[in-house]
């Protein structure tokens, strides 16, 4: 209850924040929609030019996008911590969070907070919707719930991941670039992962499995029966990788020692 | 002059002094050129070439697309608007220098670092591992060259406007976002301007962006020749020329109403 509390007043200070600056928040909700924009003209140009992605129609690569999209933003808006180890334990800042009364990864995530990625869910479903009529894709009464379903296991992986990589700054405080690399590698998940040669594919899948966030869940939908497997284990795939990395947070936070001043 | 140099050989020992985070930095060029080569693998299958290009001409290209990045890319939008925000640039103007002229030579000296201990050993890395086409031509390597100099200057002159463009919002975050998103889009950096539409295409030779990655890719991959390549040359010339007006407007209108908001 306590938790809450305290999240639904960090949204209300954060609406205030970000309310101050309207032109720049109207300028990054924009850029949002252009950047997702940009891979959607990836894929159409492409598909002028050939008709099969290793046997994947362009509406099924477009579906799988709009999926994407979906638990990307519910990850974007709270769990986008790629400024960590910068932030927090460059200078010092992770004192002042251990102070706090409620447990650090959540403080961090309200701080953190950047609620105009939600948007990227309204062009996901917009996306999905526009690729499952041209598919002739028939939903039944059960299908949404297993989309939140799926959309949440997919979002907890994305996170999981993040929460892992930021977690290295416990032991090791030296700046390292992987955090750029991740959202590099998160791309990888967006196309069916069959093009890739069988390593990529097994990091893809159990190492860094971003699969998990795109193709696999999708694959579902679009009744690709050889990887329902797959699909119906992403939430799975979700809170096992999510409780690790709260454990690996947990045990890092034991381990942090403070930097400086 | 020799202040400038100055700046470029500072910003060049600035970064010498964080190289380790590089090596890092050249993995994920690597992975990011691999992620395309298979994407574009699956994209040719079987067909031999795709607007002129073949899947080798492809790989190549992407590879120095992202190589050539790392050389003209920097983030001076991004620190100019710092400065303002912070309220620093108030000190900057009464510096005996020409404070755009200068984060120009800072963004060089960034770029040389770059290029010498980022892209040309990430070249070498990703050219052990996938198959890449070099040309034996040394005129191609020096028109390469020459058009790579105009990528700079045309990128950079897009920031220093978007940086600038900080004194009318103050906070322009979102801005400088939106226009990275364009460059990588309408540069030629994901995809070649020749797989666009025609009327895409048309659009485009009206913007300055293609400068910025397509004109010096193809130029590498040999995609260019004879004509074609000075044509490409004279697009950049004229743009990087052009360029200068909308800066120096801008600028005078900033130093006018400049509000410091601290510092």
């Amino acid at each position: 209850m306590k938790y809450a509390t305290v999240f639904f007043q960090y949204i209300a200070q954060y609406l205030k924040s970000r309310l101050t600056y309207r032109t720049d928040m109207v300028v990054e909700i924009v850029s949002d929609l252009l950047f997702q924009a940009v891979n959607l003209v990836f894929i159409l140009v492409v598909f002028d030019h050939t008709s099969f992605l290793n046997g994947w129609t362009r509406e099924e690569i477009i579906f799988i996008y709009g999926f994407f999209l979906v638990p990307f933003a519910i990850f974007g808006a709270f769990f986008n911590i790629w400024d960590f180890n910068e932030r927090y334990i460059m200078k010092g800042e992770m004192d002042r969070i251990l102070t706090r009364p409620i447990h650090s990864l959540f403080q961090i995530i309200l701080e953190r907070m950047e609620l105009e990625s939600l948007f990227g869910m309204i062009t996901g479903i917009f996306v999905m919707f526009y690729a499952g009529r041209q598919l002739d894709i028939s939903f039944s009464w059960y299908d949404p719930f297993i989309f939140i379903t799926l959309a949440l296991g997919g979002a907890f992986v994305y996170a999981a991941i993040f929460v892992l990589i930021a977690s290295i700054s416990f032991w090791s405080d030296s700046p390292t670039s992987i955090m750029p690399m991740m959202y590099n590698i998160g791309n990888y998940g967006r196309y069916p992962v069959d093009i890739y040669n069988n390593v990529i594919r097994f990091i893809l899948t159990w190492i860094l499995p971003f699969a998990f966030v795109g193709v696999y869940p999708s694959a579902y939908f679009l009744g690709r029966e050889e990887w329902y497997s797959y699909a119906f284990m992403t939430p799975v795939m979700g809170i096992v990788f999510f409780a690790v990395s709260v454990f690996v947070w947990n045990v890092g936070v034991t381990k942090y020692r403070g930097a400086g001043n | 002059m020799a202040k400038y140099i100055e700046m470029i050989r500072i910003r060049f020992l600035m970064m010498l002094a964080y190289r380790t985070n590089y090596y890092s930095g050249i993995l994920i060029y690597s992975i990011n050129i691999g992620a395309y080569y298979f994407l574009w693998n699956a994209i040719y299958g079987d067909k031999g070439a795709i607007e002129g290009m073949t899947a080798i001409q492809m790989t190549s290209y992407v590879a120095i697309a992202w190589m050539a990045r790392a050389f003209y890319y920097n983030n001076i939008d991004r620190e100019i608007a710092q400065e303002i925000k912070e309220g620093k640039v108030a000190v900057e103007f009464i510096r005996p220098y020409n404070y755009l002229f200068m984060k120009m030579m800072q963004g060089l000296g960034e770029g040389i670092f770059r290029l010498s201990f980022f892209s040309i050993p990430g070249m070498i890395i990703v050219a052990l591992v996938f198959p890449i086409t070099f040309s034996a031509e040394p005129a191609v390597w020096l028109l390469f060259a020459l058009s790579l100099i105009f990528s700079f200057t045309i990128n950079m002159q897009i920031n220093l406007l978007t940086g600038i463009l900080t004194f009318f919002f103050f906070n322009n975050a979102g801005l400088i976002r939106a226009k990275r998103v364009i460059i990588d889009l309408f540069s030629g950096l994901l995809l070649p301007i020749s797989f666009y539409p025609g009327w895409a295409q048309h659009v485009m030779g009206y913007l300055p962006f293609q400068a910025i990655s397509y004109i010096p890719s193809m130029i590498f991959t040999e995609s260019f020749t004879g004509t074609e390549i000075v044509n490409a040359i004279f697009f950049q010339i004229l743009w990087a020329l052009i360029l200068i007006a909308p800066i120096q407007v801008l600028w005078l209108i900033a130093k006018k109403q400049l509000v410091v908001q601290g510092g």
